[in-house]
């Protein structure tokens, strides 16, 4: 149902595949997909056209055209400007010194303020300073009910109102106690209210003159579809936001909202909501927020992760290597070491654009024992052979090899062949970004699973019987390939 | 006068017939009666002038398409048209499907609005067309509803409306204190159960909220009622854990009342998106859910989304939340929905 944006564009920019050139009006294609992939998201319908245009210019502004892949192309940089978008964080309360700091929270029904006032309290008070809550809610059944026993769990008042019915009244007072209390932060709770209900806007903004909260956060669920957009402009106008609280994010809701959100009113997104519980109020992260619109598994988490554990000086030589063309086997094999340093490959697979569909295909086939195959392949050569696979091992080699790594003839010649293809695409990478090498590497390994995958197989398969004539004709061809190869290299 | 079409009369339809009901959504709007007094202007004509506003925002009238009398069906009416379509929530393919049937028979032509709305009214009323309102009731004993949905969509405000809905019958009904989750969730049901005179069953909190359910049902068929509707802690479809738990009630009551639950209402919030899919999809499987109240349908979001969601689960809406009194209930009418849906484009007509 909720067709993932990498999977959509791998369709429509199969055509593109090995052309490898991505031009304005061959994205018109793969741009309709995401254009798709973000309303179905529930980004809404103009945030996406503008977005769109955005993405046509940064794709041309940054002549990024020319890719090996268009599809992962592409979503690298929808990726980039979805967070340039949603970005820059600012997870700051702006708390201030020396006097109380109010902050109000508010938004449409239901969509969380109660508990997320509650969340704050919490994260306020975990940062040693005196908080108190205001029940400014006196209009739901029980509202003030329920932030008085979230106040009690966490030990922090709670300002009722206490016979009075005027909002407003109630937020006076409640700040008014809170400074002669000594509290530093004072929030307030108020209730919901739909955008379009002047008469509780108007309320609103009698709050925010009489009371002058430092901060007004709206609180939006992550389920929102296109209304965020009309809502959010309506309480930003009424109220100036300074920031955006985004609920419910616990579930499998897309979160377009959070773009929504973001380009109607400008203001930043600071927090997430992860669940019912007190604890689950988490800093917001463009980058995650990202990846989820588009439905792309977690690319940030393991280019973060890859930072990580990436040996930056081994990648720095390899590209030293890439660049001079002097890129071996042996370089491969590092390389594809380092990926697999990232965790098991199928979950890395899982969490990469386009090859999420590659893991369903592979099933449960056991990737990295498969590549423990290549590696042993890798093992088997001589320095020589690893240097210039394609040139120096003959039949007679592959035989060797394929003895000494206990594999089948076939497995080696598929080693060779493959390696040729990705020296060729690994030259393109040198001088790539993090993010796009990653990818890079990915897309590798996706080739690599071919032969993995028939390295997997049980014996009898790989080993097909031939005819002499076509044992013939196979030689022929190789042949005839070795020697275009040499011609053209 | 339907009340769908409350705040939905195009800007240009200046002086309005409508009067405020007894139960339109502005006069039950609690907070509204407090300081709209002292206000120069009526509330009504305050609210008009916003929503005036926010018709101009919104951009989803039909009509708008249309400067002048007649219009060329071309490649750039059917894209306007598309983000018409799309601006309900009623998702990409949805709106796609309605563009491609107006290209088919109109492309090329000079028409009437009228013309385009039919068809698309057309269309819409056929995707809707699984849907009836009314609930399934007991031959004997009492009806056993379940309420169910995702955190704050609107299950137990929903609740209280079902519960007037009854009780104005003259039904007898009892409410089961399912929440025993979230803070104050039985404290909200039982202020309404006082305000509608409704009698109410309550657990510990903390509880297993099947126990409550049983106890509710139990309680029910002691007294001879004719209702028992049960409320449910908001969960989201994901958490398989939570929603087994709503298997479980469905299991418990069925040993006393055997036909029950009688229905499983899914409340969803008329300003979700694209994910109610998932919503009705998860519960669906795991309550076996019978059918929709669509809620906080007097906002500015139209709810277009249960136009997918009813096609591809079945599912029919039952009822519409137009408010947070216990009034503004109103049974399901695909005809006003679309009307609505499409906005002041029938503005003449309605
Ligand atoms: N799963 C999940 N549920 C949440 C989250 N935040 C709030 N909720 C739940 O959403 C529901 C509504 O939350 P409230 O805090 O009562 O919302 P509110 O905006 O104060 O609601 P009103 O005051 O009625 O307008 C409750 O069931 C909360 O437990 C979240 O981040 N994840
Ligand atoms: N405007 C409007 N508000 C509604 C409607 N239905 C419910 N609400 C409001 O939405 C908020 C949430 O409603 P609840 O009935 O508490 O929702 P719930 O699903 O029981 O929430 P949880 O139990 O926390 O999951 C409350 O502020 C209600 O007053 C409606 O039809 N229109
Ligand atoms: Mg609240
Ligand atoms: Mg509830």
């Amino acid at each position: 149902m909720f067709e993932s944006l990498s999977a959509s564009l791998t369709s429509a920019l199969a055509s593109l595949r090995g052309r490898g050139k991505l031009t304005e009006s061959n994205m018109r294609e793969g741009l309709g997909a995401v254009r798709t992939a973000l309303l179905e998201a529930d980004v809404a319908y103009d945030v996406v056209d503008t977005f769109l245009d955005k993405v046509v210019e940064g794709a041309i502004g940054a002549k990024v055209l020319e890719t090996l892949d268009p599809a992962q192309q592409l979503v690298g940089i929808v990726h980039r400007e979805l967070v340039n978008l949603m970005g820059p964080v600012d997870h700051s309360l702006h708390l201030q010194t020396g006097r109380a700091t109010v902050i109000m929270l508010c938004g449409l029904q239901g969509s969380g303020k109660t508990t997320s006032c509650a969340k704050l309290a919490r994260r306020i008070k975990e940062q040693g300073r005196g908080v108190m809550l205001v029940a400014a809610d006196l209009q739901r059944p029980a509202a003030i009910e329920q932030l008085a026993i979230l106040g009690r769990q966490l030990g922090v008042p709670v300002h009722t109102p206490d016979g009075v019915t005027d909002p407003v009244a109630v937020c006076n007072a409640g700040v008014a106690r809170a400074r002669k209390e000594g509290a530093s932060v004072v929030i307030l709770d108020t209730a919901g209210r739909l955008a379009i209900d002047q008469a509780l806007m108007d309320e609103l903004k009698r709050i925010d003159h009489t009371v002058g909260p430092d901060q007004v956060y709206l609180v939006v669920d992550a389920m929102t579809g296109q209304d965020a957009v009309r809502s959010a402009k309506a309480f930003n106008d009424a109220l100036e936001l300074d920031g955006v609280i985004m609920t419910k994010l616990d579930g499998d809701a897309r979160g377009g909202a959070a773009l929504s959100v973001k380009s109607v009113t400008g203001v930043p997104i600071k927090f997430i909501g992860t669940g019912e519980q007190i604890e689950a109020l988490e800093d917001f992260h463009a980058e995650r927020m990202a990846g989820r619109i588009l439905g792309m598994g977690d690319v940030v988490t393991l280019v973060e992760e890859a930072q990580r554990k990436f040996d930056q000086d081994e990648m720095a030589r390899q590209e030293e290597r890439l660049r001079t063309g002097e890129f071996t086997l042996d370089d491969f094999k590092k390389m594809l070491q380092q990926t697999r340093r990232l965790g098991p490959i199928g979950k890395v697979l899982g969490m990469i654009p386009g090859m999420g569909q590659l893991k369903e295909l592979v099933g449960d086939a056991d990737l990295d024992k498969d590549m423990g195959r290549l590696f042993g392949i890798i093992d088997s050569m001589t320095p020589q052979e690893r240097r210039n696979p394609g040139k120096v091992i003959d039949q007679q080699r592959r035989r060797r090899i394929a003895t000494g790594a206990g594999v089948q003839l076939q497995e080696v010649s598929d080693l060779v062949k493959q390696f040729d293809g990705m020296s060729a695409m690994m030259k393109g990478m040198a001088g790539m970004g993090m993010r796009e090498r990653v990818q890079q590497m990915q897309a590798m390994q996706g080739q690599m699973a071919n032969p993995g995958m028939r390295l997997g197989k049980p014996k009898g398969d790989t080993g097909k019987r031939l005819t002499a004539d076509e044992r013939r004709k196979q030689k022929k061809q190789r042949e005839k390939d070795l020697r275009r190869k040499r011609r053209g290299d | 006068m339907g009340i769908f079409n409350f705040g939905r009369k195009d800007p240009k339809d200046q002086p309005s017939k409508d009067q405020p009901s007894k139960d339109s959504p502005a006069a039950s709007t609690p907070a509204g009666s407090a300081d709209s007094a002292e206000k120069p202007r009526g509330l009504l004509d305050r609210l008009k002038a916003g929503l005036a506003k926010t018709a101009q925002v919104l951009r989803t009238d039909v009509r708008d398409l249309f400067k002048r009398e007649g219009r060329l069906v071309d490649e750039d009416f059917l894209e306007e048209l598309r983000g018409i379509l799309v601006r309900t929530d009623m998702g990409p393919a949805a709106a796609e499907a309605i563009v491609d049937d107006v290209r088919d028979r109109l492309r090329a032509r000079v028409v009437d609005p009228e013309v385009v709305l039919d068809s698309i009214r057309t269309q819409l009323l056929a995707r809707l067309r699984n849907t009836e309102a009314g609930l399934t009731m007991a031959v004997s004993g009492p009806t056993v509803i379940l309420v169910t949905g995702v955190n704050g969509s609107g299950k137990t405000t929903s609740i209280a409306k079902l519960a007037r809905m009854f009780t104005r019958d003259g039904k007898r009904v009892v409410l089961g204190a399912g929440d025993t989750f979230r803070a104050a969730a039985v404290e909200q049901l039982t202020m309404w159960a006082d305000r509608l005179g409704a009698e109410i069953v309550r657990g510990p909190q903390g509880s297993d909220p099947a126990s409550v359910a049983h106890k509710a049902v139990a309680r029910a068929v002691e007294a001879g009622a004719d209702v028992c509707i049960v409320d449910t802690a908001g969960r989201l479809q994901t958490q398989s854990n939570l929603m087994q738990e709503l298997s479980k009630i469905r299991r418990v009551v069925a040993k006393l009342v055997p036909e029950a639950p009688h229905e499983v209402l899914l409340v969803i919030d008329a300003t979700a998106g694209q994910n109610a899919l998932s919503q009705a999809k998860g519960f669906k499987e795991a309550a076996g859910c019978t059918g929709i109240v669509l809620s906080k349908l007097d906002g500015s979001a139209r709810g277009g989304v249960i136009v997918p969601v009813t096609e591809q689960f079945g599912l029919p809406v039952k009822f519409v939340g137009l408010g947070e009194g216990a009034d503004d209930l109103e049974p399901f009418s695909p005809e006003r929905f679309v009307a609505a849906l499409l906005e002041g484009a029938f503005g003449a007509e309605a």
